[in-house]
């Protein structure tokens, strides 16, 4: 199955994604922004190509890397930003941070701490909706290292035998953090998924058309009723696992093999792709989002220390002891 | 009314919401066949949408049903095994239970997760003797215990309408025990509310889930005029009702068959200390810090007994 991508509509996605992230590493150098966070730069084909077949009431399940999985299913930058620097007018009211950044509104049922985490999760809402009468669909994103959590596997499991609308997204940047795939992943990650009964693709994930092709053709089928799909998109982050990964002294890739990577890079491939004039106005109004985003966020209240123990149950929990 | 056994009333709480609310469906494993009776007819009643059998996947089932519940249903999860919730612990406590407070209230959770027969029961050994309710109630998950027909079929249903994640442990030493229940939809705030299950004002005696039926026993059977408390809930736990029980008698006892090292019991006598001058220091009766050994002989030597219970509220009286 092919679609036609939107050209300037990818790029516009791509390029929000990547001045995010840049943005995101200059305020957590700033120390604007605490705490843990992971940069999605250089995969970013892979969250724009399959949320650009997605409807808004598709839903997706994220990772520890989410802030392209969110911007591509249209989380509000403003409240991202807000989000990860801790504001009262984040997303998540400031009580998630990038690890967790959530909108329930938009089908994003989260970002999650813990790798593969999501991947049930993601069954379980898929099996609801299902129920429901609806024919939308579940899009479980997670990595190579996801594919050696058992719970993962258990999850393919329940959406194999139970034919539940869900995508399994393995976005194969070649790391689960320094150890790399073909160090990790016995077998191949294709015969996983078949071993489920569930159809399996490999698809370039630097490639935002074959990425989109791929994913209508396992949404189609989802939709339909005839179950699960897995596509392990082959992908590359062009930085380090989390924001300040340079000053670790780690050094598990080779200067030559970013480069390599970075020579596929979604950004250049689909900008390429567009009248100079056109992607300079894109970039132009991309910098003037993220510009006004951040100075939302900065401005923005941090929130009340009173409020602490908010939204920890349905019904407000009594402090005693100290 | 005619007296049903724990049991009986535990799996009419979970007939009754799935009547009330079509919304509630059960999963978990050999539910459709119910190996442990609490499922028992449901599958002829309410047909395989409500009641999916699962692979032996926990892991994957429980947050199965955390998804499903973010998709506007209200999933109820057996574990035909208490220690099965050692597999679950990351899905109901590092996701299910933290994701209100995470997405800063955009959704709760609303899944219960029960064990039907938790604790030992002569000879079921090392993996399958556990009473694992202070290892939830110590991560802040609502966890109840309930210790008799009438609250197996109060708080399982409280549970099943609460907005967040619950854990109900059924004890396996009090599904046979018959009693009188009165069966209707619970008040809200039912959770988290310990109920006097005895009057006394010499010494008080708390206790949590089967412990309740020994304490009553050792309390009817003494000279002193003993209270029991039974806490029900193991988070949150009602502090008021120990503190002010305390406050009166001035002695306390507590009985939790968790193990001693941070348990249940512990956190009660700290509450209660806190805030009360005893006459007498308090005194626990807990499960050792032990794995359960097979052989029964040995079991029984290590569980909280009416025998020390005896003596731990003789010593609280005596002070000694």
């Amino acid at each position: 199955m092919s679609v036609e991508v939107d050209l300037s509509a990818a790029y516009r996605a791509i390029k929000t994604i990547r001045l995010f992230e840049e943005k995101m590493v200059d305020l957590v150098n700033r120390g604007e922004i605490p705490g843990a966070t992971h940069a999605y730069t250089g995969q970013e084909a892979v969250a724009v190509g399959v949320c650009s077949v997605l409807r808004v009431d598709d839903r997706i399940t994220s990772t520890h890397r989410g802030h392209g999985h969110l911007i591509a299913k249209g989380a509000s930058l403003h409240r991202m930003f807000a989000e990860l620097m801790a504001r009262a007018t984040g997303l998540n009211s400031g009580r998630g941070g990038s690890m967790h950044a959530a909108d329930l509104s938009l089908g994003i049922l989260g970002a999650n701490g813990i790798v593969g985490a999501g991947a049930p999760i993601a069954a379980g809402a898929a099996w609801a909706i299902r129920q429901s009468g609806s024919d939308a669909v579940v899009v479980a994103f997670f990595g190579d290292g996801g594919l050696n959590q058992g719970v993962l596997l258990e999850a393919m499991n329940l959406a194999s035998i139970w034919k539940l609308p869900v995508l399994f997204a393995c976005e194969n940047n070649g790391y689960a953090v320094s150890l790399r795939a073909e160090d990790a992943v016995g077998g191949d990650t294709l015969e996983r998924a078949r071993g489920f009964g569930i159809p399996a693709v490999r698809v370039d994930g630097m490639d935002v058309q074959a990425v989109a092709n791929a994913t209508a053709q396992a949404v189609s089928r989802a939709r339909n009723g005839e179950g699960p799909s897995f596509i392990d998109f082959t992908t590359y982050r062009f930085v380090g696992h989390n924001t300040g990964e340079e000053f670790l002294g780690v050094k598990y890739r080779t200067a030559q093999e970013i480069d390599d990577w970075r020579a596929q890079d979604p950004l250049e491939q689909v900008g390429s792709e567009l009248d100079p004039s056109l992607r300079a106005k894109i970039d132009a109004d991309v910098a003037v989002a993220m510009k006004e985003a951040i100075e939302y966020a900065s401005d923005s209240p941090l929130p009340a220390v009173e409020t602490a123990m908010d939204f920890m149950y349905a019904e407000s929990p009594s402090r005693r002891g100290m | 009314m005619r007296p049903i056994r724990y049991q009986q009333a535990f799996a009419a709480a979970l007939r009754d919401e799935m009547t009330t609310d079509e919304r509630v469906f059960v999963i978990g494993e050999d539910v459709r066949q119910s190996l442990r009776a609490v499922t028992r007819g449901l599958y002829d009643e309410f047909g395989p949408d409500r009641v999916l059998d699962a692979p032996l996947s926990e892991q994957a089932f429980t947050s199965f049903a955390m998804g499903a519940a973010l998709a506007g249903f209200r999933p109820v999860v057996e574990y035909q095994i208490p220690s099965l919730l050692y597999l679950s612990y990351e899905q109901i406590v590092n996701q299910a239970n933290k994701f209100r407070l995470m997405t800063g209230g955009q959704s709760g959770i609303p899944v219960t997760y029960y064990a039907p027969g938790s604790g030992a029961r002569m000879g079921l050994a090392g993996q399958h003797s556990d009473h694992p309710y202070a290892m939830f109630a110590q991560a802040g998950v609502k966890t109840l215990v309930p210790g008799t027909p009438q609250d197996a079929y109060t708080l399982f249903r409280a549970a099943i309408r609460d907005e967040d994640p619950v854990v109900v442990f059924a004890p396996a030493a009090s599904l046979g025990v018959r009693g009188e229940v009165q069966m209707g939809i619970p008040p809200t705030g039912t959770i988290g509310t310990a109920t006097v299950a005895r009057r006394g004002s010499d010494l008080t005696l708390v206790a949590i889930g089967h412990l309740v039926a020994l304490a009553l026993e050792v309390a009817d059977s003494h000279s002193a005029d003993i209270e029991v408390i039974d806490l029900r809930s193991a988070f949150p736990i009602d502090r008021d009702a120990v503190t002010e029980s305390a406050s009166k008698t001035k002695r306390l006892v507590v009985l939790d068959d968790t193990n001693r090292t941070a348990g249940l019991a512990a956190e009660v006598i700290a509450t209660v200390t806190s805030e009360v001058d005893l006459a007498t220091p308090p005194v626990r009766v807990t499960r050792e810090d032990a794995v359960i050994p097979f052989a029964p002989v040995l079991e029984r030597e290590l569980l909280p007994s009416i025998e020390k219970l005896g003596i731990a509220v003789n010593a609280a009286l005596e002070g000694k």
